[in-house]
């Protein structure tokens, strides 16, 4: 175990050092944040053809036993027991003001038994309260150690079956667990279509080796799956979504199933009926700054006046996109008003953009 | 006959006459990354040591690059408005950020040579 403040490394440091990446701290994991070709570049063949990502930062956990789906449907608003085995689902945890407390996928991988995909930040939080929450059920939560890779772009599913993967069947927002105690999912966080491959530490390192060898695969780093995302307008926790932001602010009341919205039996119900009945304060939406300079995380919005209106949650430069790109929390009075940024000392203009700013291509079933 | 001495900050400095022109290194645009905008100052400002003179973006993040003396600018390199890439493709030429005239030259004796600007990444 890592010293506290010392930062983990991935099992594959070694390898990811030897490809020539440059690390940097991410929620406690020492990541490679770009390798050789640089952050324009990885994004683009992302886009292109197809990126690999080391992502062993995020948690695994199996739920498993009689009372699995009870426990994850008090745990998350979901209907854990109405998945079909194999079927993934985008869905929170939440507290009991309704707020965020991490973003995770869920997988039915058979009768009586999940895997939950959850947020490196959150790993130790996230663990501590699905533990508390299953100990009321006839169920166990292991936390698995696996090496966690996603294999994402155009050219993924070419790969992955070169590779031998076993993708069968799997279409977007499917998953499986493996013969050799591995996971894969269709699943994954560019908007491209792609898996996301949970291998044992033994079997890993091959398997890193295998794809990365393949000449469509470069490695991608932490810095272009941050803009890969942004362009996809999928949230990242910590920023865009947070415990004090309810999915109905973060305009993400799609993950929840509509007999859901009314009540139900999981943390957070009643709250989020409330805020669902109130309607929106807010609302998470994709801004593009008129000019070349980005506006980044933490900026403050402000109407014509200067009276603010809300924050940047997320913002850079869209390699794809081709310009900066931003999503904010915006007051819902202050949409229909022209909204600047405030960066060092000047007010840039930003546009409403519709999310995502890069078309998604994920392949469905 | 130019000289060009070298910042902790990882900033250049070429003097011709007391008129420096001033970029950040190849070190440095390598550890920033792809550069996807570059802030410049106002022409006639006048700076001190320290002061954040411009302001240079990647993908990910801005970083502030310090006036390395004090002076006056007097021109800046306008060319990456619409070619920030510039700063990574020609960190120590043309990817140069601006020109100022020194207050007071004598400073130029607190900055590093090459060589000993070398030592410090290596």
């Amino acid at each position: 175990m890592a010293e506290p403040g010392e930062l983990k490394r991935l099992p594959l440091h070694e390898l990811h050092a030897a490809a020539g990446a440059k690390f940097g701290g991410f929620a406690g994991w020492s990541m490679p944040l770009s390798y050789p070709a640089g952050v324009m570049k990885e994004h683009l063949h992302c886009r292109e053809a197809a990126g690999l990502f080391d992502i062993s930062h995020m948690k695994l956990f199996v739920v498993s036993g009689r009372e699995a789906a009870e426990a994850l449907s008090r745990a998350c608003p979901i209907e854990a027991g109405a998945l079909a085995t194999g079927q993934s689902k985008y869905t929170f945890f939440l507290n009991d003001q309704a707020g965020i407390l991490d973003d995770l996928i869920v997988t039915r991988v058979g009768d009586d038994r999940f895997v939950v995909v959850a947020n490196a930040g959150n790993a130790q939080t996230d663990e501590a309260h699905l533990r508390e929450i299953a100990s009321g059920f006839n169920c166990t939560v292991e936390a698995l150690e696996r090496v966690f890779l996603a294999l994402q772009g155009p050219q993924a599913e070419a790969v992955a079956h070169d590779a031998g993967l076993d993708i069968a069947g799997l279409g977007f927002m499917n998953g499986k667990e493996t013969a050799d105690g591995g996971f894969i999912a269709r699943s994954g966080y560019t908007g491209e279509d792609g898996f996301e491959i949970a291998a044992s530490l033994d079997a890993a390192q091959a398997l890193a080796e295998q794809l990365a060898a393949d000449p469509r695969v470069e490695w991608i780093g932490l810095a272009a799956r941050d803009s890969l995302r942004l362009e996809a307008g999928l949230c990242l926790h910590g920023q865009d979504i947070t415990p004090d932001t309810n999915p109905v602010d973060a305009g993400l009341i799609w993950a929840i199933p509509k007999a859901l919205r009314t009540g139900g039996a999981y943390v957070g119900a009643d709250a989020l009926a409330a805020a669902i009945a109130a309607g929106p304060r807010r609302k998470r939406v994709g801004l593009k700054p008129e000019g070349r300079q980005p506006v980044r995380a933490g900026a403050a919005l402000v109407d014509g006046d200067g009276a603010p209106v809300g924050s940047i949650t997320s913002g850079g430069f869209g390699p794809s996109f081709g310009g900066p790109v931003a999503m904010g929390s915006v007051d819902v009075d202050a949409l229909d008003q022209p909204i600047f940024a405030e960066v060092r000392g000047n007010r840039l203009p930003l546009a409403l953009h519709p999310l995502p700013f890069q078309p998604h291509r994920m392949r469905k079933g | 006959m130019a000289q060009t001495y070298f910042t902790e900050d990882h900033e250049w400095v070429r003097v011709e006459g007391d008129i420096a022109t001033v970029g950040i290194t190849n070190y440095a645009q390598e550890q920033l990354g792809d550069l996807v905008f570059v802030e410049l100052p106002e022409k006639g400002r006048t700076v001190d040591k320290g002061d954040t003179v411009v302001v240079v973006e990647s993908v990910k993040a801005a970083s502030d690059v310090y006036a390395p003396l004090a002076g006056e600018v007097t021109e800046v390199n306008d060319g990456l408005s619409d070619n920030p890439g510039l700063v990574n493709s020609a960190a120590e030429k043309d990817g140069w950020l601006w020109k100022m005239k020194l207050a007071d030259k004598a400073a130029l004796e607190g900055l590093m040579d090459r060589a000993a600007y070398d030592a410090t990444t290596a």
